[in-house]
């Protein structure tokens, strides 16, 4: 349960270690830079906004070769490879890179010039496609579109609207000039716009026949062309072959930069690496000869860090407490079963300055209730198996996706546990299995009981396990009243409630109400009767007196503590909450009861264990998801509403280091500091 | 009437009205949940747990249906013999279930819909995002509480 410590950096150093100071911070990834400067003059900073622009560019370029590579030598990639991580690499492969930086960033250029020309060469192929295209209708025609005729003669190209025939030009041109009559009308194709057709007539008609024609919607193609169209489709299909040939040609040559992949995925990761030390570069206060930087840093590591650069670089390293005023970021410290929850804990919100890191009683109750809504066996089993699988075999992939993995194993054992105790294998899986198949029906018995066959038994216990669990909140909240050294606060807002609360449940407990839920009457002796009764007695008054002292009007502190107290219907509906831990647990079961159902109405037949064993993973795979789903959201809300409710209110800020922001590969350290 | 048309038509009436519920809810978080990966893929795996959000409470209402069903012995192969009251009893059992997961899986996915839109700004708040939908649910869980316990304590 802890905040890690941070303390203030401040380096003075001399500007010729500039460079090597600021690469050895980012190399070790500790520090946050955070420059506050109470009077800037006699500073000056560097514009580095151009230069970073360029390097974010050159990183980004990096990146679509990377794509384009991909596009045209695919790596097979399965679908757990997100699982692995950034690969690891020597920290000389990138000193590597930075001295064939030039080279490199030619090879990235010729890459994307390369796709640029595939690119324009596929666009050509669509144009030369478009035109043949606009050519199909006229390729019956023996002369080039843009012939005009012999010397006595005129050929008239067109189009008319689709409605056109022989017949009805021919009529048409008569009824508008029955003295043309000496012309040939071909058509040519029709498709459903328009007719094509060629009109051949003598020279001295050809006008006023246009105009005829043009008044029944001929108009003449746009783009006339010199060759036979026929012709001229070859000559297209030719091209659009010789653009295809090329395309393969330059896909082959991007292709053989496959064995490049790696060196410019290191290319891409040196850019963003200077990119983001140029981001720093450019906030650090400057004199002539020096210059300065701070930030914060984890206490633990330091003094390690000062003496390094003192002695490496002489600089002048200051280590400073965090000041009142300061909220300083925040890393968490848990151990190996607890850091799983910072996950879940950090998307609430990390701990707010001077609040305390719940993660270690978050994670007990998170794997707790969590098992407790799934609690099937068989499932937990799969999740333990899964995760311990995937934990053991990618150890390298990303630190919070590892900690959700591990949440998961650990949530795994206590559903492992709790389908023990309820009784539940795949469900019903190994009843309806012996029954239907061996026709003898064998049950494993719960360790506990079957909360189907006594679901009010499980409701009650849920409702036990929600006071605790509430409890425990209340009790953090003393917990941090106490280290505040508040004894008022941790008096009048914990020790007054839990004397409400428990007296409450006391006189509950004796009372018909609760015995015809239980099903059984509990009888207290008398003076249990008593304590209870003076507990919730002297929680009323002391939360009607008390919580509103904060105001000097003893009439309004009254009426605060009346509505203080009011807060009691908030905590019944949290305890009533926690019945989805009966529901969430009945639906696991009962989905999987309702799967073997379906599975077995084939009977004891070779067709029968076919569909078993098909509705069996289909339905359980299923089944299995939306309930992991289920657990997972309802654990979290109990976890978020409820419990930090009582105490915790989060919105503190992640530590985010100054380091190598790599994408592709992690560079080893030479020293572990 | 007999009892035992009364108490199929309860069991009928929770998957029916639960299941509408989910099915509008789910398909409206979906269409959100398109949209999104439409523009950035990678936020599949996060919007595809919005999505579901709304899917529980058809879910529940299956679960009402099968204890009543196992309950009548419907799916034991021979009908038990009920007469109208408890049949009539069973009917009153399955609706708290069926109504409020109609209306709660429509509102539920509206909240889905809405926190969708949350975890396509901003990605690092989707544990807050889930929240919302959550809260909706609660109400499902509560009515599907009494169909539960109101089904296995009627004696037929």
């Amino acid at each position: 349960m802890a905040v890690l410590q941070m303390q203030r950096i401040s380096i003075c150093a001399l500007k010729k270690n500039r460079k090597a100071i600021l690469e050895r911070l980012q190399e070790l990834g500790a520090v946050e830079i955070d420059i506050r400067l109470e009077d800037d003059s006699g500073y000056e900073q560097l514009d580095t906004a151009g230069y970073r622009a360029a390097f974010e560019k050159q990183a980004n370029a990096a990146d679509q070769a990377l794509e384009v590579l991909n596009r045209y030598a695919p790596v097979k990639s399965s679908l757990l490879s997100s699982l692995e991580g950034k690969k690891q690499r020597d920290k000389e492969d990138i000193r590597e890179i930075e001295r064939h930086k030039d080279e490199k960033t030619a090879m990235v250029q010729q890459l994307l010039d390369l796709d640029k020309q595939i690119a324009g060469l596929q666009a050509d192929i669509l144009k030369l496609e478009t035109q043949k295209e606009a050519l199909v209708p006229w390729q019956s025609l023996e002369v080039p579109m843009n012939y005009s005729g012999t010397r006595n003669t005129r050929l008239l190209i067109g189009t008319m609207p689709a409605t056109a025939t022989r017949e009805s030009v021919e009529q048409f041109i008569a009824s508008k000039n029955p003295e043309l009559d000496a012309y040939e009308l071909d058509i040519l194709s029709r498709d459903k716009d328009y007719v094509y057709l060629t009109v051949l007539c003598l020279k001295k008609d050809a006008a006023a026949l246009e105009e005829v024609l043009r008044m029944g919607g001929f108009a003449r193609p746009a783009g006339l062309s010199k060759e036979i169209p026929a012709k001229l489709q070859e000559t297209l299909n030719a091209q659009v072959q010789e653009n295809r040939e090329q395309i393969a040609v330059l896909e082959e040559m991007v292709a053989s930069f496959a064995d490049k992949r790696e060196e410019l995925e290191l290319v891409s990761d040196y850019f963003r690496t200077r990119a983001e030390k140029y981001l720093v570069l450019g906030k650090l206060p400057q004199t002539k000869y020096t210059f300065a930087l701070s930030g914060y840093v984890a206490a633990y590591r330091a003094q390690a860090i000062k003496e390094e650069l003192e002695q490496k670089f002489q600089a002048d390293v200051e280590l400073e407490e965090i000041t009142e005023k300061e909220e300083a970021p925040v890393i968490l410290k848990n151990n190996g079963f607890s850091d799983s929850v910072e996950g879940v804990l950090a998307s609430f919100g990390l701990p707010h300055k001077g609040e305390i890191d719940p993660s270690i009683v978050t994670s007990i109750f998170y794997v707790f209730l969590f098992g407790l809504m799934l609690s099937d066996a068989a499932y937990g089993l799969i999740m333990v198996v899964a995760c311990g699988i995937v934990l053991k075999k990618f150890p390298r992939m990303s630190e919070s996706l590892r900690k959700s993995i591990k949440l998961f194993f650990y949530c795994g054992f206590s559903t492992l546990f709790w389908g023990i105790m309820f009784g539940g294998y795949f469900g019903d899986a190994v009843d309806v299995i012996s029954r239907v198949f061996f026709h003898h029906e064998v049950s494993i018995p719960p360790l506990w009981f079957a909360p189907l066959a006594d679901p009010m038994k499980l409701l009650l216990y849920s409702w036990l396990f929600g006071v605790i669990h509430l409890y425990t909140g209340l009790g953090m909240k003393g917990y941090i009243c106490i280290k505040e050294k508040n004894y008022m606060n941790f008096f009048c807002d914990v020790v007054l409630w839990f004397c409400l609360l428990t007296g409450l449940i006391l006189i509950l407990l004796p009372t018909e109400l609760f015995g015809a839920i239980a099903g059984s009457m509990i009888v207290f002796p008398a003076p249990l009767h008593f304590l209870g009764k003076a507990l919730a007695l002297i929680g009323v008054v002391g939360i009607l007196l008390m919580s509103g002292r904060s105001s000097k009007n003893p009439g309004i502190r009254l009426a605060l503590g009346a509505y203080d107290l009011y807060n009691i219907t908030g905590w019944m509906s949290d305890v009533l909450s926690y019945s989805r831990l009966l529901a969430l647990g009945l639906a696991t079961g009962v989905m999987a009861s309702v799967f073997n159902q379906m599975g077995s109405m084939g009977g004891d037949s070779v067709v029968g264990v076919i569909l078993f064993i098909v509705v069996f993973i289909i339905g359980h795979t299923f089944n299995m998801a939306i309930n992991l789903l289920g657990a997972y959201v309802h654990t979290c809300r109990l976890q978020y509403v409820e419990f930090f409710g009582k105490f915790y209110e989060g919105g503190g800020k992640a530590f985010a280091p100054f380091k190598q922001n790599t994408k592709y590969f992690d560079f080893k350290e030479e020293t572990q500091l | 009437m007999s009892g035992i048309v009364w108490a199929l038509l309860g069991a009928a009436a929770a998957v029916i009205l639960a299941g509408c519920g989910s099915a509008y809810g789910v398909g409206v978080a979906g269409q959100a949940a398109s949209g999104v990966v439409t523009e950035d893929p990678s936020k599949f795996a996060k919007v595809l747990i919005m999505q579901l959000l709304p899917g529980t409470q058809g879910i529940y209402g299956l679960l009402v249906a099968f204890l009543t069903l196992s309950k009548i012995g419907i799916l034991g192969g021979g009908a038990a013999d009920i007469s109208v009251a408890p049949g009539l009893l069973i009917f009153a059992a399955c609706l708290p279930i069926g109504i409020v997961g109609l209306v709660s899986g429509m509102h539920q996915g509206r909240t889905s819909v809405a926190a969708i839109g949350i975890v396509a700004k901003k990605p690092d708040q989707f544990g807050k995002a889930m929240l919302f939908p959550a809260m909706v649910e609660t109400y499902a869980i509560l009515a599907l509480l009494i169909s539960i316990l109101a089904v296995s304590g009627i004696q037929v």
